[in-house]
């Protein structure tokens, strides 16, 4: 089969690989019909995260056809549509059985600190993952879904990660009515998370990026505010005076581990890989809320150590809440929103790139060209 | 309005944004959200057919990190370690546990080493390394590289003249280095 590889930071190119087979009597072997790129894998590409080895294919957001099943395999059967979530997870250990399904034990050797992620590294389970022809599913009568016949294939992959984490982004921040909510990062999980704060009930959310074309999403795809953070030479004033000197009820830090705005805590952290991530968007969250408020963190860091203001938070009295989504958890609300038409997800997809070309994919994405905002990697048909 | 017990206004009271938003409020009520509350104990959600799972095969001795009391029944099996990385990879993971800096720098240190390794392997082959083509450097090109950047105020303009130097630096240490023994070496023959 054809499947994306890496190569080394920045490197990435398609190989040929053995199609995968069952290892355990729970696996499904599922055929990619749709794969995405996730801003999280540009940590990967950029050699951000520890133990990514070369050969390894990435992907954690996929949908696709059940090829073959393992023989206990129950819920699902050759020739299903199903999406996938992110989350490698068993359904039965002391995690799982509280639905903390991104927090699963029985799934990932390398680590006990984060649960199994498809073609996220070694640190999170050397599972190969999406962006391939084939892939190996493990627990196939808990993991996938069956995609409602209602639902586009361009929707259902953004069901298996962006739109769940943006939503549980917002969760996490306990919004009551007539919130203000700051949402740092205009990608595709923060547009999500921005949309998801008015349908707890935000009296006003506000987008914070550096690229202007995602902030012109974020007002049109997300009824929001918007502050491009390069036209304020403070931006914690700058936010504070948006909001009568309080600050935000809730921030939600939907950037993750190469925030921009710094050049200290970039090269550092992005660069030179001396810190599990760049702290910036996470300490100007931690700036710009409200004594007493919520940080909701959904944009993923490494395992190293990273920079926080810790002091503010603590003297500030602030909630911090986080966590991978438990993606599986979030189906069956979120699926009713988006037949409401709360959300028209795939409007955040800007590119469809074919398998063969997921270099160029990776480098558009990463060094945000062509106003990419979420590309999706179609695999060539069998 | 911070020194005074009120909340500052907004702009938009609920009934308007009601009007204006489709769907705001929807998930007013907690209990509607579906991560609240955080944990909710319901072992048959999931749809597993198993209190634990069965093993999988190991088929080689699997790697893994010793805060784990045993191996778990369910692991990924690409890419397993070889050569120098490989030591080093095993090497962090029997030694440190997650909680030490050791571990997670001994596990960079070998990723650089593998990327090493595998370049230089790649040359054997009839599919070496490719830097144009697998950097996708050509879709500056075909995706309006400098149009992309220019005018837009973006924050990265600010580093990217010195991100090649940094992203390069190990390469470029690293071939200092075989150049300076390799010198030596043919200085003593």
């Amino acid at each position: 089969m054809r499947a994306m590889v890496y190569r080394g930071p920045y490197r990435v190119r398609v190989e040929e690989k053995a199609v995968p087979a069952i290892e355990h009597p729970d696996d499904a072997i599922v055929r990619v019909t749709r794969a995405a790129i996730c801003g999280s894998d540009l940590h990967l590409y950029h050699g951000m995260m520890p133990d990514t080895r070369v050969g390894m294919t990435f992907g954690h957001e996929f949908i696709g056809e059940v090829y073959e099943v393992g023989p206990s395999v129950q819920n699902v059967r050759p020739g299903d549509r199903v999406m996938v979530p992110f989350n490698v997870f068993c359904g039965t250990c002391y995690y799982c059985a509280r639905g903390l399904y991104s927090n699963c034990h029985n799934v990932n050797p390398n680590a006990t600190a984060v649960g199994g992620i498809y073609g996220y590294s070694h640190t999170c389970g050397g599972y190969d993952g999406g962006q391939a022809e084939y892939v190996r599913v493990p627990f196939a009568d808990v993991g996938p879904g069956l995609i409602p016949d209602w639902m586009d294939d361009d929707t259902a992959v953004l069901c298996t990660d962006a739109l769940p984490t943006g939503y549980f982004g917002a969760q996490l921040g306990d919004i009551v009515e007539g919130d203000v909510v700051v949402v740092y990062g205009a990608g595709p999980v923060g547009l999500f998370a921005a949309r998801s704060a008015w349908l707890m009930g935000a009296g006003r959310v506000i987008v914070v990026d550096h690229l202007d074309y995602r902030l012109a999403k974020a007002r049109e795809f997300a009824h929001a505010e918007t502050v491009m953070f390069t036209e304020h030479a403070d931006l914690v004033r700058h936010l504070k005076h948006l909001t009568e000197g309080l600050g935000a009820d809730v921030v939600i830090d939907a950037v993750g581990a190469e925030a921009d705005g710094s050049v200290l805590q970039q090269v550092t952290a992005a660069k030179l890989k001396l810190q599990g991530g760049s702290p910036v968007a996470l300490n100007w969250a931690i700036d710009t809320v409200r004594k007493g408020g919520t940080v909701s963190v959904i944009g993923a860091y490494g395992p190293l150590f990273s920079a926080v203001k810790f002091g503010d938070a603590m003297n500030k009295g602030l909630t911090l809440r986080m966590n991978q989504c438990p993606v599986k958890r979030q189906w069956p609300r979120l699926f009713e929103h988006i037949r409401n038409g709360y959300f028209k997800p795939s409007d955040v997809i800007t590119h469809h790139v074919p398998l063969e070309h997921i270099a160029e994919g990776y480098h558009m994405f990463s060094a945000k060209l062509d106003n990419c905002i979420k590309p999706i990697v179609v695999p060539s048909e069998p | 309005m911070t020194y005074t017990p009120d909340k500052p206004p907004i702009a938009e009271n609920s009934a308007a944004l009601r009007a204006r938003i489709p769907g705001w409020g929807a998930d007013l009520d907690p209990a509607d959200r579906p991560s609240v509350p955080r944990e909710r104990f319901d072992p048959t959600f999931s749809g597993a057919h198993w209190e634990h799972p069965a093993r999988q095969p190991e088929k080689w001795p699997r790697e893994r990190s010793v805060e784990h009391t045993q191996l778990p029944p369910v692991f990924g099996t690409t890419c397993p370690p070889k050569a120098l990385s490989g030591v080093i990879r095993r090497y962090a993971y029997a030694t440190y546990s997650e909680g030490q800096a050791a571990h997670w720098v001994l596990l960079m240190v070998a990723d650089r080493v593998d990327a090493l390794e595998s370049g230089l392997r790649s040359l054997l082959t009839l599919h070496p390394d490719n830097p144009i083509t697998e950097t996708g450097v050509l879709a500056e090109v075909s995706h309006h590289g400098l149009r992309s950047r220019l005018g837009h105020n973006r924050a990265d303009l600010k580093h990217h003249w010195m991100d090649p130097f940094i992203v390069g630096a190990p390469w470029i240490g690293g071939g200092t280095v075989v150049y300076l023994l390799a010198r030596r070496m043919r200085g003593r023959s």
